[in-house]
C-alpha cells in the first residue's frame, strides 16, 4: 500500500522524499481531518501514518446510540427511523486506509511526542518521525469521583458502564439481556440517548441529574420541563436535583445506587453519562500549553509548535471547546486547507452552535442563546404543553440569537437560515414559528411526498434526489451534479439541499467546493482574487495554469474567471475569447434556435422618433421575427443569425445594451417630475445618468436597477438589485438586494440621500463592493442577507473600513475603461467569430410573429 | 472501427480558422460537424447539433475534456461524444479530426 504507491511516484518524477504526516486519534475528527487533507491532493505530498488506540477503522460516533438501541430489535426512537445498518457505522473500513495510501496501526497508543527529535513513541515501543502532526485525541467520559465506581486502578465495577465507544456499547449490549433495572447519571444529551436505548431494551430506566434542568448545556428550563413530562410519559423515571453519593456493590457487581439525601435505588446497571474530558495527557507531558484542551490558534495550531495541528474535541480554540460534530468539521476543513497549502491563510473563527436531534422519540432543536440576555432582547415563547410543543426564539437587533424548539422542529429550516446568515426578519416575530396560514414549501423536507417535484426548471423529484443518495452521492451539489436539480433558475437550491440532508441523515460529507468561486479552483473568492494579485495572473488560461489542481483548465470555470478578471483588471485584462461564454463572444443573447437577440441601449428607457424609425427600419430589412418590450424598458429584436449581428448593428447606430451578460443592465424609470403630476425626484434624469455612466460594468451576475420618483413606485424600485426612490425633501432613497424573478424580496434601505450625485455615488460604490465580494453568480438578494445589511451600510455609507474612496476609485476605472462592444466588434475579434455554428438548418426556427391586432 | 475508403474524408481548410480553445462548425458532406481545439492540444470532432434540444455545440465553452452546450448547459465528452452532465441525454456523434500539416482534415468515422 504506502510503499507501492510510494515506489511508483519515485518512479515516475524523482521527486525530493516526501513530507511525513502523522495522525494521532483515529475518531471522528482525526479520519474527517484525513479526509479533508486527501480532497485537497493530501496523498501526493504526504506519507501518511495514522495511530488509532481502538483496534477498529473510524466509526460514527454518533451513531452509538442506535447500536445500543435497534440491537433491541424495538422499534425505535431515533434519527434514522429505517434503522440501523452496520455498515453505516464505520464510516472507513481498514480497506479505504490501503486504498488510500495510508499507514494505519490500530490499537497502537501514543504514549510521547518528542518535539525536538520530531518523532512520536509508541506504547509498543515504536518510534515514527514525522515533518507534521495532527492531535485528534478526542475525549472520553467523565467518571466523578465516588465510592463503588472502580473494581481496580483500570476497570470498572462490573455493572457500570461508560458511553462513549463500541467497546461501550457493546458491553452494554451484553449485559441488559439479564438487566430489569438501570440508572443512567447524567441527564444531558448522550444520558438521555442511552436512558432511550435501554428503555427499548425493556429495562426501566432511571435518570438522575444534578440540576432541575434535562440538557441544560442546550436548553432552558422551560423546554427542558416540556421534555420532561414527553419522557415522563414514555414511562422513563426522572431523578432531578439530585446527586449519587455512591454505587452499592453486592458481591463484586453493582446493586444499587445512594443519593445524597441517604435514599437509594436499587439497580442492576449503571450507567455514567456524567460529561467528557478531552484527551490531553499526550500533549501535557510533550510540553504542549494546555487549559481545559488544547490550546489552538485560528490555523488550528498547536500555539506552542508550528508543526504540530490539533482538531475535534480535544482542540481548545479562543476558550472554546466542542462536543459535537458541526465545529469539527469546519475545524478539519481548515486544518487541511492549511497543511496541504491549499489555502495557507484560511482560518477558523469558532462556530455558531445548532443542535438537532431527537430524543426519545421528541424532537429538539437548539441554536445560539437559550435566553435573553439584553434588556433589549426580544424574546418570543410559545408553550403548549399538552401537545408537548414548546418554542422560543430570541431576536436581538433584529437578527436571530437563538432559538428553542422542542416537540416541534418543522420551523427548524427556516430558523437556521436565518441564524446562520444573519438574515431580515419578519416583521411580526411569530411568523418565524408559524405559518399564519400561508402555504409554505419549505415544510420539513423529510416529509414530503416522493413525487413531489423539487427542480421546477429540469423536473427533478424528491425521489430522483433520494435515490441519488441511495446510489451513493455524498454531498449536495454530487446530487445536483447527477439530477441536475438546481441547475435552472436556481432558486430551489436551498430546498435540494434540505431534501439531500434529509436523506443523508445529517449534513453530509463537507463539501468544500462549495466554497470555491468557480469548480475548477480549490480557492474562494477572497484568497483567488489575492493570488490573482500577487501573482498578477491576468488571462484565465494563465489562472488554470497557476492555480487549478495539475493546471488543468475546466468549462464550468472559464465564465467567472473572466468575470473576475475583467473586474480585477480593467485595463490590462488580457482577453482570451474561449474563455467567455457564446453570448459574450458575439455581444447578444443566444435563443432557443441558436439566433440571438439584439437590444440596444435605450438609458432610462427613454426613446425618440428617430431611433423608433431606425429600429422598424433594421426590423422590416432584416426581417426580425419578433420585436418586443422587454421588462427592462427597452426593445428586443429577437431572432437574429449570427452572421448578421454586424450587419444589424451597423443598421442600428446605436449602442450595447449588456442584454446578455453578467452585468449591468437596465435602469428602468417613472417619468418623474417633468411630467408626473405626484413627482417628487427627476428619476428619468437620475435613472439616465446612472445607466450612462455604469452601462455594461460587469460583475458576479446581472445588475437591474431602477429609480423611481415617488413612494408610489411605479418602477418598482423595491424589487431591484439597487433601486432608488424619491421622497419629500428632495431625498432618495436606496434600496439593495430586491428581486422579483425566480425569488421575490424586497430590498433593504442602504441609504437616504440628499442629492442626485450622491445617490450616482451610493449606486457605484454599492455596485463596486458587490462585485469585488460576491460570489460568482451570487444575485444581490443572496448577498445582501449574507454580508448582512447592518455591515453594508457600515463599509458603503458610513465608510467604518476607510475603503470607499478605493472603491469610488476602482469603478471609476472601470467605467473609464469601457467601450462599446458592437462598434468595437465591428471587426472580427477572431477568426470565425460570427459564422454560423449550425449550418444546413435554416434559421431562424423560432416562429415569425406578426404584431398583433395589426390591420391583416 | 477502420477507416474505410467509403468514409466521407473532406479537407477543409487551414486549422488556423479555430480559434484555440474555441469550436467552429462545418459541413462535411450533409453532416454538420462541430470541430473544436482544445487549449491542451489536438482537435476533437462532433456532430454539431446538441441531442438535447438541438443547441449549436460549435458555440460551446470547452476545456481539455469536453464541451458544454450553451443552451442548457450539457456537457459532452471532446474524445467519445459521451454525454457526461445527467439527466438522461443521447450522446452525441464524434468523428474523426486530424491536422494534416495545418490543415484541418474531418473523416466521418469515429475517432
Amino acid at each position: 500500500m504506502t510503499a507501492t504507491l510510494g515506489t511508483e511516484q519515485e518512479a515516475g518524477t524523482p521527486e525530493p522524499d516526501r513530507a511525513k504526516l502523522v495522525v494521532v486519534g483515529n475518531g471522528m475528527s482525526g479520519a474527517r481531518a484525513l479526509e479533508e487533507i486527501l480532497t485537497r491532493g493530501g496523498a501526493d505530498r504526504f506519507d501518511i501514518t495514522v495511530f488509532g488506540d481502538e483496534p477498529y477503522g473510524n466509526y460514527n460516533r454518533i451513531l452509538l446510540s442506535e447500536v445500543l438501541a435497534n440491537a433491541a430489535g424495538a422499534a425505535v426512537d431515533n434519527e434514522d427511523a429505517d434503522g440501523w445498518d452496520p455498515d453505516e457505522l464505520f464510516l472507513n473500513p481498514t480497506d479505504w486506509y490501503a486504498e488510500n495510501g495510508i499507514t494505519l496501526h490500530a490499537g497502537v497508543r501514543i504514549v510521547r511526542i518528542d518535539r525536538h527529535a520530531k518523532v512520536v513513541m509508541g506504547d509498543d515501543g515504536s518510534v515514527t518521525p514525522y515533518d507534521t502532526l495532527v492531535l485528534a485525541t478526542g475525549s472520553r467520559s467523565f467518571f466523578p469521583p465516588m465510592d463503588g465506581m472502580w473494581a481496580s486502578k483500570t476497570d470498572l465495577t462490573p455493572g457500570v458502564f461508560g458511553f462513549r465507544s463500541l467497546d461501550d456499547a457493546n458491553a452494554m449490549l451484553d449485559h441488559v439481556a439479564g438487566a430489569r433495572t438501570a440508572v443512567v447519571i447524567g441527564g444531558g444529551l448522550l444520558g438521555l440517548e442511552a436512558a432511550a436505548g435501554l428503555q427499548a431494551h425493556g429495562l426501566a430506566v432511571h435518570v438522575v441529574h444534578p440540576t432541575e434542568v434535562l440538557m441544560n448545556q442546550q436548553l432552558e428550563a422551560g423546554a427542558s420541563k416540556v421534555l420532561r413530562s414527553k419522557l415522563e410519559d414514555m414511562g422513563m423515571h426522572m431523578h432531578l436535583g439530585v446527586k449519587t453519593s455512591e454505587i452499592l456493590v453486592t458481591d463484586g457487581a453493582v446493586s444499587g445506587v445512594r443519593f445524597t439525601d441517604g435514599s437509594d435505588l436499587d439497580c442492576d446497571m449503571v450507567v455514567v453519562t456524567a460529561g467528557i474530558r478531552p484527551n490531553i495527557g499526550l500533549a501535557m507531558v510533550s510540553g504542549l500549553e494546555t487549559q481545559r484542551a488544547i490550546v489552538v490558534d485560528d490555523r488550528m495550531r498547536s500555539v506552542d509548535d508550528d508543526d504540530i495541528f490539533v482538531v475535534g474535541e480535544c482542540a481548545q480554540h479562543r476558550g472554546e471547546v466542542y462536543g459535537v460534530v458541526g465545529p469539527l468539521w469546519e475545524q478539519a476543513a481548515v486544518l487541511a486547507d492549511v497543511i496541504t497549502g491549499a489555502d495557507p491563510d484560511a482560518a477558523y473563527h469558532g462556530s455558531r452552535l445548532t443542535t438537532k436531534l431527537k430524543v426519545a422519540g421528541v424532537d429538539v432543536a437548539q441554536m445560539g442563546v437559550k435566553t435573553p440576555e439584553r434588556e433589549s432582547d426580544e424574546f418570543v415563547q410559545f408553550s403548549e404543553t399538552g401537545r408537548g410543543v414548546y418554542q422560543t426564539v430570541i431576536i436581538r437587533d433584529g437578527t436571530l440569537i437563538g432559538a428553542t424548539l422542542v416537540g416541534d422542529v418543522s420551523k427548524v429550516a427556516a430558523l437556521t437560515q436565518a441564524f446562520d446568515s444573519r438574515s431580515a426578519l419578519p416583521e411580526e416575530r411569530v411568523k418565524l414559528l408559524f405559518d399564519l396560514g400561508s402555504a409554505d414549501d419549505s415544510a420539513s423536507a423529510a416529509d414530503l411526498p416522493d413525487d413531489t417535484q423539487i427542480c421546477n426548471c429540469n423536473g427533478v423529484s424528491k425521489g430522483d434526489l433520494v435515490g441519488c443518495v441511495h446510489d451513493g452521492a455524498e454531498t449536495v451539489s454530487a446530487c445536483m451534479d447527477a439530477t441536475r436539480a438546481g441547475k435552472g433558475c436556481g432558486s430551489c437550491k436551498g430546498l435540494v439541499r434540505e431534501v439531500v440532508e434529509a436523506a443523508l441523515g445529517g449534513a453530509g460529507a463537507e463539501d468544500p467546493a462549495e466554497s470555491y468561486y468557480v469548480p475548477g479552483i480549490p480557492l474562494d473568492k477572497p484568497a483567488l482574487m489575492q493570488e490573482i494579485r500577487s501573482q498578477e495572473l491576468k488571462s484565465v488560461s494563465a489562472v488554470f495554469a497557476a492555480l487549478a489542481p495539475e493546471g488543468r483548465d475546466d468549462v464550468a470555470s472559464k465564465m467567472g474567471l473572466t468575470a473576475l478578471l475583467r473586474m480585477m483588471w480593467p485595463e490590462d485584462y488580457v482577453d482570451e475569447r474561449d474563455g467567455r461564454f457564446i453570448n459574450d463572444r458575439v455581444h447578444a443573447n443566444i435563443q432557443r434556435d441558436g439566433t440571438f437577440s439584439v437590444v440596444p441601449r435605450m438609458s432610462g428607457g427613454v426613446t425618440s422618433p428617430d431611433q423608433l424609425r431606425r429600429i422598424a427600419d433594421v426590423a422590416d430589412k432584416h426581417e426580425i421575427p419578433m420585436v418586443k418590450l422587454t421588462g427592462g424598458q427597452r426593445i428586443d429584436l429577437l431572432g437574429v443569425p449570427k452572421e448578421k449581428l454586424q450587419e444589424v448593428w451597423a443598421d442600428l447606430e446605436m449602442p450595447s445594451g449588456w442584454a446578455y451578460g453578467k452585468s449591468f443592465r437596465t435602469v428602468k424609470t417613472c417619468v418623474g417630475t417633468d411630467f408626473c403630476r405626484f413627482g417628487l425626484g427627476d428619476s428619468t434624469r437620475l435613472g439616465i445618468d446612472i445607466e450612462e455612466r455604469f452601462k455594461g460594468i460587469e460583475g458576479p451576475a446581472k445588475m437591474k436597477l431602477a429609480v423611481s420618483g415617488c413612494p408610489r413606485n411605479c418602477a418598482e424600485s423595491m424589487v431591484k438589485d439597487v433601486g432608488i426612490v424619491a421622497v419629500e425633501g428632495g431625498r432618495w432613497q436606496i434600496y439593495v438586494g430586491g428581486a422579483a424573478g425566480a425569488t421575490i424580496r424586497k430590498g433593504d434601505i442602504l441609504a437616504t440621500v440628499d442629492s442626485h450625485d450622491e445617490a450616482v455615488l451610493i449606486t457605484g460604490r454599492f455596485l463596486q463592493y458587490y462585485r469585488e465580494h460576491a460570489n460568482w453568480l451570487e444575485r444581490t438578494y443572496d448577498f445582501v442577507p449574507r454580508m448582512g445589511l447592518d455591515y453594508l451600510i457600515g463599509v458603503i455609507v458610513d465608510d467604518v473600513e476607510g475603503i470607499a474612496a478605493e472603491l469610488d476609485e476602482r469603478m471609476q476605472e472601470a467605467v473609464d475603461a469601457y467601450v462599446d462592444p458592437w462598434a468595437a466588434d465591428q471587426q472580427e475579434a477572431t477568426p470565425g467569430q460570427f459564422h454560423d455554428a449550425l449550418p444546413l438548418i435554416p434559421l431562424p426556427q423560432v416562429p415569425v410573429r406578426a404584431s398583433e391586432g395589426a390591420p391583416a | 472501427m477502420t477507416a474505410s475508403d467509403e468514409a466521407v474524408s473532406v479537407r477543409l481548410g487551414p486549422v488556423d480558422q479555430i480559434p484555440v480553445g474555441e469550436g467552429r462548425a462545418f459541413l462535411v458532406g450533409d453532416e454538420p460537424v462541430a470541430v473544436f481545439r482544445p487549449r491542451s492540444g489536438g482537435l476533437h470532432a462532433l456532430r454539431a447539433i446538441c441531442p438535447h434540444r438541438g443547441g449549436p455545440l460549435a458555440d460551446g465553452l470547452l476545456d481539455g475534456e469536453v464541451v458544454m452546450c450553451p443552451l442548457h448547459n450539457h456537457r459532452f465528452e471532446l474524445a467519445s461524444g459521451a454525454c457526461v452532465s445527467g439527466g438522461d441525454v443521447d450522446d452525441v456523434a464524434a468523428y474523426s479530426a486530424d491536422d494534416d500539416d495545418g490543415e484541418l482534415v474531418v473523416s466521418l468515422v469515429a475517432p
